[in-house]
């Protein structure tokens, strides 16, 4: 019977040679994703920045963006965005009103939201409205922020415990590299940044994890096994011998992620679409970063501590 | 050893079983499953507000709001207790003042008597268990200028806030009830916050019409009405307060500032129709006390007028044509049908106790949530089919052993959700295909440590074996780093994205679960049966 292999039986490729070439470029990819995060800025919505969201569906002839845009510039609201989403499923499209935050605190956006409802009546249907007032955005982006910190001090931690630090350093780089990096992607691809990207990153976080810990996981049984080996041989040893699971997991994520993102509606995405190059990101840093940089470190075999010896003889 | 204990099989199997009983019940509409005997698993998944439509919305008690209020009573009480009984000691400058109430005392010989009456007005709040001694709403200072202020204090305003939120949740509960249709949940949140989440509903601008109006009803003597235009030109006489009429935008009342009667003094409200106009009005029935007070003050100022005022607007201004003796009474004003009937619910329900603002509304239309629901299930059903699809192009019969683990792994899902009672949301949707992608890792491990071993020169079943046994640590250890990541996810969420956390933990479970039970005991079984001496994986 024929058996789908992407990755073929026996594949030595000497990953560790790469990394004078994917790690300065990997380093100016993070470098300017931060830059960009930063500096460009990436399109915030309103759980961070503050204002409104509303989704109608058309339900009169004559209410297009240009129409909507108009009606909504009646009311002095300062910087709307009207734009179009459609499905990719059903052709259904829908019109996205986004308003900035209102000057005049949490009642002010109340005003605003209010005014929009009467201006379009029964002629459209009002599928979303959300609004954030100010006092909230702040304290969500702060929220945020302190969630990434934790998982990553969370995970420094156990993986310290259940590793060596080298590990742990290795796998909170690799990590804090895919968060970076998708943090340029959101910026590259005007993908709207909100808590539901938090949680695409958090997802993300978690995704890239378990990829560096099953790579680190073989690593390190191969050091217990081949103390004479060099560390770049037995790197790439290691990373060979998980590939095909590696590229296996990634696509088996990557096609349910793709399912979720034709399927799933236009709510999820831009969520969907985070996670996905998160996958790829993760993925990446798995092979290129995280196992590399353990010869920075100055991982040797030697350096497993004799109880993990012990340990590595027992479960033989 | 991969030999599997029967009364063990056994209990896996039951589990399962089990599980794809509780889940059963999803398979049918609600009305069908409520007419089902007791004895039958009764409990479906809980569809966020995302997926049936529905309102949340995150209320703040108005600090400023409330502050400026109890300032401006604490003003008076000041007043009053500055003219003792009879005995008045001098004072300049009184009002509020930044964070508490400020006056000048002339007599500053008399300030220990000042520092004696004022006392009283700090105001001891009963607190919990766990403070020593006794808290203030207010600070009390004195200098020896006569400079005298009393000041908010920040354990007195944080109580108070404390309070605010439980009566407020008592009130909106009241509100809510009356209307009905929805069985919203409310509870406080952080400290000076209230969530209102009511799934299902029509109509959310009503529903923020009730919950949010303060509804504070007071009746005051018209001292005289003012064209609004001249409001600015003269000032308010002293012990008066002005509000602008509601029907008239050009016309403002100046009114006795002590209230004659508040919503308080109601016993009962109901929508109604007038008798000379048939316009809908509110009628209204006072307490005991509350109609020998209006029937005191009605007999002493016929001929007079006296406002109806509704959260600082006059909603009308009836003259006093006889002294109303019944203690009821009506309310009239431009209202339709329905703002009398909502009327009637605000004031029996009674009044917030402070102005509530919308810090955070998300509202979802029952269309989106059916658009949503359909194309969650959708991509649920193409994603898992296509991993399927994946797993026995790549595997062949053991694919086929993988996706019989992954079916079992979405039937534990679902089941925890139900038992839970969790909330399904979109993003959890999103949640379960995810673990489906990733749950098929474990399977993948499990495979390809075994291939490993196999090609070393181990017999079929040693390999399988060893393999199995390695790759279930290796599973571990990957599968805990996600749930870190998913558990603070959890803890930080809110709504929808707290759902797509929760499928994410219990994916996570049911996938490590399924690996150590369900797939061992599938190849177990096979490897009992077939003795294989080779490795087709």
């Amino acid at each position: 019977m024929f058996k789908l292999r992407v990755v073929p039986d026996n594949t030595k490729l000497r990953f560790m040679r790469l990394r004078r070439f994917t790690f300065p470029v990997t380093s100016a990819l993070v470098v300017a994703s931060v830059i960009g995060f930063i500096f460009v800025e990436p399109d915030y919505g309103i759980d961070f920045r503050g204002g409104t969201l509303i989704e109608m569906r058309p339900l009169a002839d004559d209410i297009s963006v240009g129409s909507v845009r108009s009606t909504i510039g009646q009311f002095n609201l300062g910087d709307v965005q009207v734009q179009e989403v459609t499905d990719l499923v059903d052709d259904t499209s829908n019109i996205l009103v986004r308003i900035e935050l209102q000057p005049g605190g949490d009642e002010a956006q109340q005003v605003a939201v209010g005014q929009i409802r009467a201006g379009f009546g029964d002629s459209v249907e009002f599928r979303r409205v959300e609004t954030v007032g100010p006092r909230v955005s702040s304290e969500l982006a702060s929220k945020g922020t302190i969630a990434m910190l934790v998982t990553l001090f969370a995970v420094l931690a156990y993986i310290w415990l259940r590793f060596e630090w080298q590990f742990a350093v290795g796998a909170v780089v690799a990590t804090i590299h895919d968060v970076l990096l998708t943090l340029g992607f959101f910026v590259v691809a005007g993908l709207e940044f909100n808590l539901a990207s938090i949680a695409a990153i958090l997802t993300i976080v978690g995704y890239s994890l378990n990829d560096t810990v099953v790579v680190y996981d073989r690593i390190r049984e191969n050091l217990r096994k081949f103390k004479k080996m060099h560390i770049t041989e037995l790197l790439d040893n290691s990373i060979n011998e998980m590939l095909a699971r590696t590229a296996m997991t990634s696509l088996t994520t990557l096609l349910a992620l793709a399912a979720l993102y034709i399927f799933g509606g236009t709510v999820i995405r831009s969520f969907i679409a985070a996670m996905m190059f998160g996958v790829v990101a993760g993925t990446y840093s798995s092979v290129f970063i995280a196992a590399p940089i353990l010869i920075y470190f100055k991982l040797r075999p030697g350096d497993l501590s004799k109880a993990d010896e012990t340990r590595a003889v027992d479960t033989v | 050893m991969l030999h599997i204990a029967r009364w063990k099989a056994t209990l896996i199997a039951l589990t399962i079983v089990l599980a794809f009983i509780a889940t059963i019940p999803n398979f049918f509409a609600a009305g069908t499953v409520a007419s089902w005997p007791n004895w039958l698993p009764k409990s479906q998944v809980v569809l966020g507000l995302d997926l049936q439509g529905g309102a949340y919305l995150l209320y703040e008690i108005d600090r400023q709001d409330f502050m400026e209020q109890r300032l401006r009573t604490l003003t008076s009480d000041v007043r009053s207790a500055m003219l003792g009984s009879g005995d008045r000691i001098g004072y300049t400058g009184l009002g509020p003042q930044g964070q508490g109430v400020q006056l000048r005392v002339r007599e500053l010989d008399r300030l220990d008597e000042v520092r004696q009456r004022l006392d009283e007005l700090r105001n001891p709040i009963d607190s919990s268990l766990f403070s020593r001694g006794r808290i203030f709403e207010f600070d009390l200072a004195v200098t020896d200028d006569g400079l005298v202020r009393l000041t908010f204090t920040e354990e007195g305003l944080a109580e108070r806030i404390r309070g605010i939120v439980q009566q407020s949740i008592e009130v909106i509960e009241r509100r809510i009830n009356e209307l009905g249709t929805t069985e919203p949940s409310i509870q406080s949140q952080g400290d000076d916050r209230i969530l209102v989440e009511a799934p299902g509903l029509g109509d959310p601008e009503r529903l923020k019409a009730l919950v949010g109006q303060t509804a504070q009803l007071t009746f005051h003597l018209v001292e005289q009405s003012i064209a609004a235009t001249d409001v600015d030109r003269t000032a308010p006489t002293p012990g008066t307060i002005r509000f602008p009429s509601a029907e008239d935008p050009g016309l403002v009342y100046e009114v006795e500032d002590s209230p004659l009667m508040t919503g308080e003094d109601l016993t009962d409200a109901n929508p109604a129709f007038s008798q000379n106009s048939n316009e809908p009005v509110v009628s209204f029935r006072l307490s005991t006390s509350g109609a020998r007070k209006f029937a005191d003050v009605t007999q002493a100022n016929v001929g007079r007028r006296f406002a109806i005022v509704l959260d600082s607007e006059v909603v009308s201004a009836p003259v006093i044509r006889e002294p109303i003796l019944g203690g009821a009474g009506q309310i009239s004003g431009s209202f339709t049908v329905e703002s009398a009937n909502d009327l009637a619910i605000l004031l029996r329900a009674g009044a917030l106790p402070a102005k509530l603002t919308i810090a955070e509304e998300r509202t979802v239309g029952p269309g989106l949530g059916a658009d949503s629901i359909r194309a969650g299930r959708a991509a649920a059903i193409i994603g898992t089919i296509a991993v399927a699809i994946y797993m026995i192009a790549t595997y062949g019969f053991f694919g086929v052993i993988a996706n019989l683990a992954l079916l079992v792994n979405l039937i534990l899902v679902f089941a925890v959700i139900t038992i839970l009672g969790a909330t399904l949301t979109l993003p959890g949707i999103a949640g379960i295909v995810l673990t489906v992608g990733m749950a098929v890792d474990s399977n993948v491990l499990i495979y390809e440590r075994i291939r490993e071993e196999f090609k070393r020169g181990r017999t079929a079943i040693t390999a399988i074996d060893v393999g199995f046994k390695r790759a279930l640590g290796t599973i571990v250890d990957a599968n805990i780093t996600t749930m870190i990541a998913a558990v603070t996810l959890f803890m930080l969420g809110t709504g929808p994205i707290k759902g797509f956390a929760v499928t994410n933990m219990i994916g996570i479970v049911t996938t490590v679960f399924t690996a150590f039970t369900f797939t061992r005991l599938l190849i177990a079984t096979w490897v009992a049966w077939r003795r294989p001496t080779t490795v087709a994986i």
